[in-house]
């Protein structure tokens, strides 16, 4: 005879359970609330962004120069320079990391010393702060590169050992180098042991493996290393501080030899050390949501390219 | 006299202090299928990769003795790696298609070589893939990625893509096993037709199958080859005792 256990015996009620029950809800309203609050901060950011900035922000403020000490007019040198800046950091970095990484992946032995240090070194740079790296670029690139090449070549006269878009641009290289050799790693590490198996089975020598089938392969961690070194150095101001960024520049940039304007370095002098910082306000803004955009639309434009890259190999 | 197409004497292998070959002697012999047979872990799939030294590529492993390959030994320093296996071609137990079109996985050999004329080609994929029986199926989309076919056709395309660099033998490491019955059996048809052109030395766990397709057996135990022979006599009248208490299924 099956005896009827009371509320009190029985496991399945009792306060116990309640108590465990509203715990359990307490977490899950908790992780709402904080999911919600970031969310929240995230578009009280971009609202002040977007409201401060809106009055200036128009064609005419991304397609003309500032005027009038910089209390008007627009920002389009800073616009450019920091174009070019990312592009000429792509250029000296994505092939040195995408060539570090291969080496990593498929070349050094599980033993090799050399790769060892090379992965400790990687892994030093990507915590050092960015001013760091500024002052490297000044006492490297310009002091020693720039002046070694000027006493060499120009007979001491000054031409490159002072800052300029090329110093500024391998400064910004090297910041970003790190996070660049982690994505291809990250794709090559993908790229399974069979398929390197069939090419070797088929009598292709290592290197043509490597170019036809591993490098293929990597591309996806090549874009995706170079938007998160893109984002990285469209805002990134101070390894610019001293090795490139003027305060003001009638003309473009003409040469690699020239120095540029950079959109965050305008925020920075806009709100720091111009006539009238109250002014300016509005610029500061309308800057920092170009900055923004910029940055948006050129992670989308990579996640775009790797997501068609993604479908052609299905 | 039969063919021998390789000889191996006193073959060990090591990984790192670990003896995984012990002393293999054995002739394959020419445009027949030998199958190697024996429990999990005997040793017959590292024997094989022996042959087109696939295990060249895991550093802690080390080899003695001879591998003769028309008389050549395959170990010696002179040899190019690359060039031994154009001759002996591998296909791998889970099919392994290059991420890209059906065309190029069959071209990706040729073009290795430095064939790069469009006809010939053409002409090398078709022939490839008449030969792996998978012609009419694939013949319209030659330019669909190969990762789109079943597991079967992966397999067929693998081997179609050996073909395509013209290997005298042909290794098969237990090619169907992780395909169906259906497949299974296009396969075994394919190494029966194969045969009269290329050597074929398949591994396989599966003895109905050995039994089926092969024409010589060679068992292995723990490292060792117990005995090899024709596949009629290993099946009826093993010699040693291993073979028959594995040949009845007493053990593996």
């Amino acid at each position: 005879m099956d005896k009827v256990i009371s509320e009190f015996e029985n496991p399945f009620f009792g306060s116990k359970r309640r108590g465990e029950e509203i715990k359990g809800k307490l977490v899950i309203g908790l992780t709402q609330l904080a999911v919600f609050l970031i969310i929240a901060i995230l578009f009280i950011i971009l609202g002040i962004i977007v409201y401060q900035g809106r009055e200036k922000f128009s064609w005419e403020f991304i397609s003309s120069f500032p005027t009038d000490g910089m209390t008007k007019g627009g920002i389009f040198p800073a616009l450019i320079g920091t174009f070019i800046l990312v592009v000429v950091m792509s250029i000296a970095a994505v092939p040195f990391g995408t060539i570090t990484a291969i080496y990593l992946t498929e070349y050094a032995s599980e033993n090799s010393k050399f790769a060892a240090a090379v992965r400790f070194s990687i892994r030093t740079l990507a915590v050092v702060p960015s001013i760091i790296f500024g002052l490297f670029g000044l006492g490297f690139f310009i002091q020693f590169l720039g002046g070694g090449i000027d006493n060499v070549f120009n007979g001491g006269q000054l031409r490159w050992g002072q800052p300029n878009i090329i110093w500024a641009s391998l400064t910004m290289a090297l910041l970003t180098l790190p996070v660049i050799i982690v994505s291809v790693e990250e794709a090559l590490k993908t790229i399974p042991r069979e398929l390197r198996e069939a090419s070797l089975a088929l009598g292709a020598t290592k290197w043509q493996t490597i170019r036809k089938v591993v490098f293929p392969g990597s591309i996806s961690g090549i874009m995706t290393g170079t938007i998160l070194a893109v984002s990285r150095g469209a805002g990134e101001v101070a390894p610019i501080l001293f090795t490139g960024a003027a305060y003001y520049l009638a003309t473009l940039p003409k040469s690699l030899s020239d120095q540029f304007m950079n959109l965050g370095y305008h925020v920075y002098i806009m709100s720091t050390q111009s006539s009238d910082v109250e002014k300016t306000m509005p610029i500061q803004f309308a800057t920092t949501l170009v900055l923004l955009i910029l940055t948006l639309s050129l992670n989308l434009v990579a996640v775009l390219i790797r997501s068609r890259i993604r479908r052609k190999s299905k | 006299m039969k063919d021998i197409k390789i000889q191996v004497n006193d073959l060990s292998l090591y990984y790192g202090e670990k003896k995984a070959l012990k002393e293999i002697s054995m002739q394959v012999p020419a445009n027949k299928v030998t199958a190697l047979i024996g429990p999990s872990g005997c040793g017959k799939s590292t024997f094989l990769r022996c042959i087109n030294r696939m295990n060249d590529l895991i550093p802690s492993v080390s080899i003695t003795g001879q591998m003769l390959v028309e008389g050549v030994d395959i170990y010696d320093k002179n040899v190019d790696v690359v060039n031994i296996r154009k001759k002996i071609g591998m296909v791998f137990q889970k099919s392994n298609p290059f991420p890209k079109s059906i065309y190029e996985n069959i071209a990706y050999g040729p073009r290795i070589n430095g064939l790069k004329d469009k006809a010939q080609l053409d002409e090398i994929v078709e022939t490839s893939l008449r030969q792996a029986a998978i012609w009419d199926e694939l013949k319209d989309r030659l330019d669909d990625s190969a990762l789109g076919l079943s597991g079967g056709q992966q397999q067929r395309l693998c081997i179609a893509r050996t073909l395509a660099v013209s290997p005298d033998i042909i290794l098969m490491d237990e090619p169907a096993s992780a395909l169906d019955p259906i497949s299974t059996s296009k396969i075994e048809e394919l190494v029966h037709e194969l045969k009269e052109q290329y050597t074929i030395i398949i591994v396989t766990h599966n003895m109905q199958q050995a039994a089926r397709t092969s024409d010589h057996t060679a068992f292995f135990y723990m490292g060792e080859l117990i005995e090899m022979g024709k596949t009629n006599d290993i099946f009826t009248k093993p010699a040693k005792k291993q073979t028959e208490d594995y040949i009845t299924g007493r053990f593996g």
